[in-house]
């Protein structure tokens, strides 16, 4: 970049004023342009002013534009001359230069108060880095005369250890000393005592030698007469015998008493081992089971294992009774080892408690204690809609049992319940016309059908009289008249009969629907009884008469 | 709480015979025998001599009298009065005697320790055990009555010989591990003999029946050692008692101390009751006096009524150090006493003479202090029951028993200085004495207090 300010070239007078009002602004107005040819964004200045106008004047401006066009190009922006050679200008690209120029201006005035800005920051920065400096320097010297101070006072004390050691160290060797100087004392008595004592043993035996031989007559038992012995026995000899006797004697006092202590202890050994039995038990059932979680079982499977082959050993052998070292052992390992358990499993469920206390709480349990509060609130929801409920049922027996007083409201009452009775009544009734209605229509086809079933009946007597009457007349000719003569009155009376069976079946139909049950009874029986008259044919009559088709069809195939 | 008269003493010889049915005293050289209900005379019985000591024989037959002075010992009976017999030890002088277990031998202690001579009274036969060591307790029967221990010291070295009583003979003859032997004292049942050394060394030594040493107890070095022992009556515990103002309990089985019992000057255990005895001075009502005032107006005035309170814990004892410069300082355990059913033990600290420290041996803890306004003269468990009887040489005495503590007047004309008292077998009464007279009282219902 050209260096504008050490190019000492003439500036345009004209309206100075005004390049200064437009140094800010990025567009550049048009009429301007033919005013002035050059703008500087530099700060007003009066020497700027003359600089402005001593670069261009009425005389150079060939030279200046050929200088400008130049240095354009050598900046790389397209030459202002219109052609390669010659003079005219290109006013557009000398106002795309312009622009050119003018951003590339602004592009140096934002780098430049960008690095202003950065210089600022910096010069800031490191003030503050400075006074940090002095700051930490400070403090350095500070804690470096504690140290020396801190390092005098330590070797005072070291030195003050010395010496309590040291006199401690000559507290020992006196107490030493003087225990030293008191046994030797003691040994120096002892031997002074000793040798007294045989100084007055001597005399004591020379003395007693004196009593001895003065033959003292004095020295005698005088008694009135010899007394018994406290037992009543006779004094003995003393004999080895006597003595072997006493060693005896003595030694089975010993044994005795030791006996004694021996089952005594035994006696505190058996309830001691039944106690720590039971503890045992009582430990394994209050350790939680944990079979459950997989985890633990890698680690206490073992333990548990070995608990339970302990305990299967110690009830199968009666530990009660062996006390030999390894039983004790075992027994006292395994009560250890539970009683570490335990004490685990209540370490661990302290610890639980104390963590639900602060608050940090496992996800389980925060979602169970959720759910548990949600449970709750329903609940007692429930609860008290359930109460209120009562008590508005409460109130309403209350009123209804309680206010005699206000008819109305009573008669209201009243009404209210024989509002609901009647309704219920009339559905009740409604029913039951419904259900009169079928039984009614059930009726009808009933004896609709039993009515049919009569003349169906009538219409087959007559078919069977009529192929009997054949029959006969075709066997007429071998039979007997009198075969022929009861024949007729059998028919006769069997046509008479259903006649009256009939009038009596449609009769009897009316009041009852069930009547058609005996009635065809009664009809198969008196059809049974006409069968049994005739000698021919027996025919099989169903009973009941829903199978009026099927009689029909039975008796056509007996016919065919 | 009844209370016999006085009777007149001498040389503080009350004595209980050992079925309960009669009292020995003597006085000056008479003895007088008392039925114990009625108090009535029995027997008077005059002896040579100012009579020093008195026996009972162990089937209260006979009764034994020994006038050191004269070296005589007079025996008389109780079943013939006109019984008598004489033992004179001439120029071998006498300065202990005493009987056999089983009241047919007399054992006499000639002056300067020479020898002990067995008299049998049945037969014509004399026995000397030579060489008997000159301590306290050199003697030692079991509660049996089976065997005898006896102390000897032989060219500067200590021995215990094991005698069966019924023959006399030699059974074992050892000697102990101890500088100077101090005691010896069979365990109640009668297979372990502890044998302890003398106060400038503690050390305890315990020998069954067969002479073998079973265990030592050694505490500490150089400091004074041992002041007392004690057995317990179930053989189970031995409480030794020291200068060091302690009570070590061992046990029978190791043989090991199991506790240790400090009496120090301030209690502060909130679990321990403190009886204190105070004084309650008595309302006399002014108009009430008369001239020449009577007796019981004088007694009333002159003797103060006391009771006893239950001090606050902490509580602390008037604490007395001896002079450092005499020997046999009053500091450290003198007194011992395990109650007989084994449940307490009472002891008395010399430094804090006026207190009773009764420990609870089932829990190993102390359980109550009397603390009285005197120095306790001695104090004697009831034969039958946990009930501590303790005298102060005043005229009152004091019963504790686990239900509550009392204290007893003595109704006298003057003052009644008690220093000593015996128990009646049954544990019914007990004989309180005082220097000059013997006063007995029965024993009834204990207050509760």
């Amino acid at each position: 970049m050209g260096d504008w300010k050490t190019v000492a070239v003439p500036v345009l007078s004209s309206d100075s004023k005004n390049i200064f009002q437009y140094t800010s602004e990025k567009k550049i107005s048009p009429p301007n342009m033919n005013a002035q040819v050059l703008r500087l964004p530099l700060p007003s200045s009066k020497s700027m002013h003359s600089f402005f106008s001593a670069f261009c004047t009425e005389e150079n401006i060939e030279q200046s534009i050929s200088y400008l066009n130049r240095e354009l190009t050598t900046l790389g922006f397209p030459s202002i001359y219109a052609e390669s050679k010659g003079k005219e200008l290109n006013l557009i690209s000398i106002i795309n230069c312009m622009n050119e120029l003018l951003v590339l201006q602004h592009k140096n005035l934002r780098a430049q108060e960008e690095v202003e800005m950065q210089h600022l920051k910096l010069g800031s920065d490191m003030d503050h880095l400075q006074n940090c400096y002095a700051k930490l320097k400070e403090q350095l010297e500070l804690s470096k005369r504690e140290i020396v101070g801190l390092q005098e006072r330590d070797r005072q004390l070291q030195s003050k250890n010395r010496n309590l050691h040291q006199l401690l160290k000559n507290e020992k060797d006196e107490v030493q000393k003087l225990q030293n100087i008191i046994s030797s004392r003691a040994t120096q008595y002892n031997h002074d005592m000793k040798r007294k004592e045989r100084e007055y043993n001597k005399l004591k035996e020379r003395l007693h030698q004196l009593v001895m031989n003065k033959k003292d007559k004095k020295i005698a038992m005088e008694v009135l007469n010899y007394v018994g012995r406290a037992d009543g026995k006779r004094g003995a000899w003393r004999t080895d015998k006597t003595e072997a006797r006493n060693e005896e004697q003595m030694y089975k006092v010993l044994l005795n008493d030791y006996e004694q202590r021996q089952k005594q202890l035994l006696l505190e050994n058996a309830e001691l081992k039944k106690v720590l039995q039971q503890m045992k038990k009582e430990i394994i059932s209050l350790l939680p089971p944990q079979k459950q979680k997989p985890k633990e079982r890698c680690e206490d499977g073992p333990v548990l294992s070995d608990l339970e082959e302990d305990i299967g050993e110690f009830n199968k052998e009666n530990m009660w009774e062996l006390s030999c070292e390894t039983v004790r052992e075992q027994l006292t390992n395994s009560i250890r080892k539970q009683w570490r358990m335990l004490k685990n499993h209540v370490e661990k469920l302290d610890n639980q408690v104390s963590r639900v206390h602060s608050g940090a709480l496992n996800d389980k349990d925060v979602i169970s204690r959720e759910d548990h509060e949600l449970e709750t609130e329903k609940l007692e929801l429930e609860i008290q809609q359930c109460k209120e409920m009562i008590k508005t049922q409460q109130q309403l027996l209350q009123q209804q049992l309680m206010s005699p007083c206000d008819d109305d409201t009573t008669l209201l009452l009243q009404d209210c319940y024989l509002l609901e009775e009647r309704e219920r009544l009339q559905e009740e009734w409604r029913l039951f016309q419904e259900q009169k209605k079928n039984f009614e229509k059930e009726r009808r086809s009933f004896t609709e059908a039993a009515i049919r079933l009569g003349l169906e009946r009538k219409a087959f007597e007559e078919d069977r009289g009529a192929w009997l009457k054949q029959q006969f007349l075709s066997m007429s000719t071998d039979y007997k008249h009198s075969e022929n003569v009861t024949t007729p009155s059998a028919f006769i009376g069997t046509s008479d009969q259903d006649n009256r069976l009939v009038n009596s079946m449609s009769q009897q139909r009316k009041p009852h629907c069930k009547l058609s049950g005996p009635v065809s009874a009664e009809s198969c029986q008196t059809s049974q009884y006409i069968s049994q008259n005739s000698s021919n044919a027996a025919l099989k009559k169903p009973a009941g008469d829903s199978m009026p088709n099927q009689w029909e069809e039975s008796d056509k195939e007996e016919t065919e | 709480m009844d209370f016999s008269e006085l009777f007149k003493l001498s040389g503080l010889l009350g004595r209980f015979s050992p079925d309960g049915k009669c009292l020995a005293s003597c006085v000056q050289y008479r003895l007088i025998i008392r039925d114990v209900n009625t108090l009535q005379i029995l027997q008077l019985y005059t002896c040579l001599d100012q009579i020093q000591y008195i026996e009972w024989s162990s089937d209260s037959l006979f009764i034994l009298c020994a006038m050191y002075k004269r070296g005589i010992v007079q025996v008389w009976s109780l079943e013939q009065p006109d019984w008598h017999c004489k033992i004179d030890e001439g120029s071998a002088g006498l300065v202990a005697s005493c009987w056999s277990p089983d009241g047919r031998h007399i054992l006499n202690t000639t002056e300067f320790h020479l020898r002990i001579t067995v008299w049998s009274l049945c037969t014509k036969s004399v026995s000397y055990i030579k060489y008997p060591k000159a301590c306290q307790q050199g003697i030692a029967f079991t509660k049996d009555g089976r065997y005898m221990a006896v102390a000897e010291r032989r060219d500067c070295k200590d021995f215990v010989s094991l005698f069966v009583c019924s023959n006399w003979q030699l059974l074992r003859h050892f000697d102990t591990e101890t500088q100077d032997l101090f005691g010896i004292e069979w365990a109640p049942n009668g297979c372990i003999l502890a044998v302890w050394d003398t106060c400038l060394e503690y050390k305890i030594l315990l020998y069954s029946l067969d002479g073998r040493l079973l265990s030592t107890y050694q505490a500490y070095e150089w400091s004074l050692g041992i002041k007392s022992i004690a057995w317990s009556p179930s053989s189970q515990f031995l409480a030794i008692g020291s200068y060091d103002e302690k009570v070590r309990i061992l046990n029978h089985v190791t043989w090991k101390k199991i506790t240790e019992f400090e009496h120090p000057a301030t209690v502060t255990n909130t679990k321990t009751i403190v009886y204190k005895e105070v004084e309650k001075s008595p309302s006399v009502e002014t108009e009430r006096f008369s001239f020449p005032p009577t007796r019981a107006l004088a007694s009333s005035v002159f003797s103060t009524q006391s009771k006893y309170d239950i001090s606050q814990v902490p509580v602390s004892f008037q604490y007395i150090k001896p002079v450092a410069d005499r020997a046999n300082p009053k500091m450290g355990i003198g007194m011992l006493a395990f109650s007989p059913d084994n449940c307490f033990l009472a002891t008395r600290n010399d430094n804090i003479p006026n207190a009773v420290w009764i420990w609870d041996i089932q829990k190993l803890k102390l359980f109550v202090v009397l603390e009285q306004l005197c120095a306790i003269q001695s104090f004697q468990w009831d034969p039958r029951q946990p009930r501590l009887a303790v005298c102060t040489g005043n005229s009152k005495v004091y019963l504790w028993s686990p239900a509550g503590c009392v204290s007893v007047q003595v109704p006298t004309e003057g003052d009644f200085q008690i220093v000593s008292l015996c128990w009646h077998p049954s544990g019914d009464s007990m004989a309180l004495l005082k220097i000059e007279a013997v006063k007995m009282n029965e024993v009834g219902d204990i207050y509760l207090y």
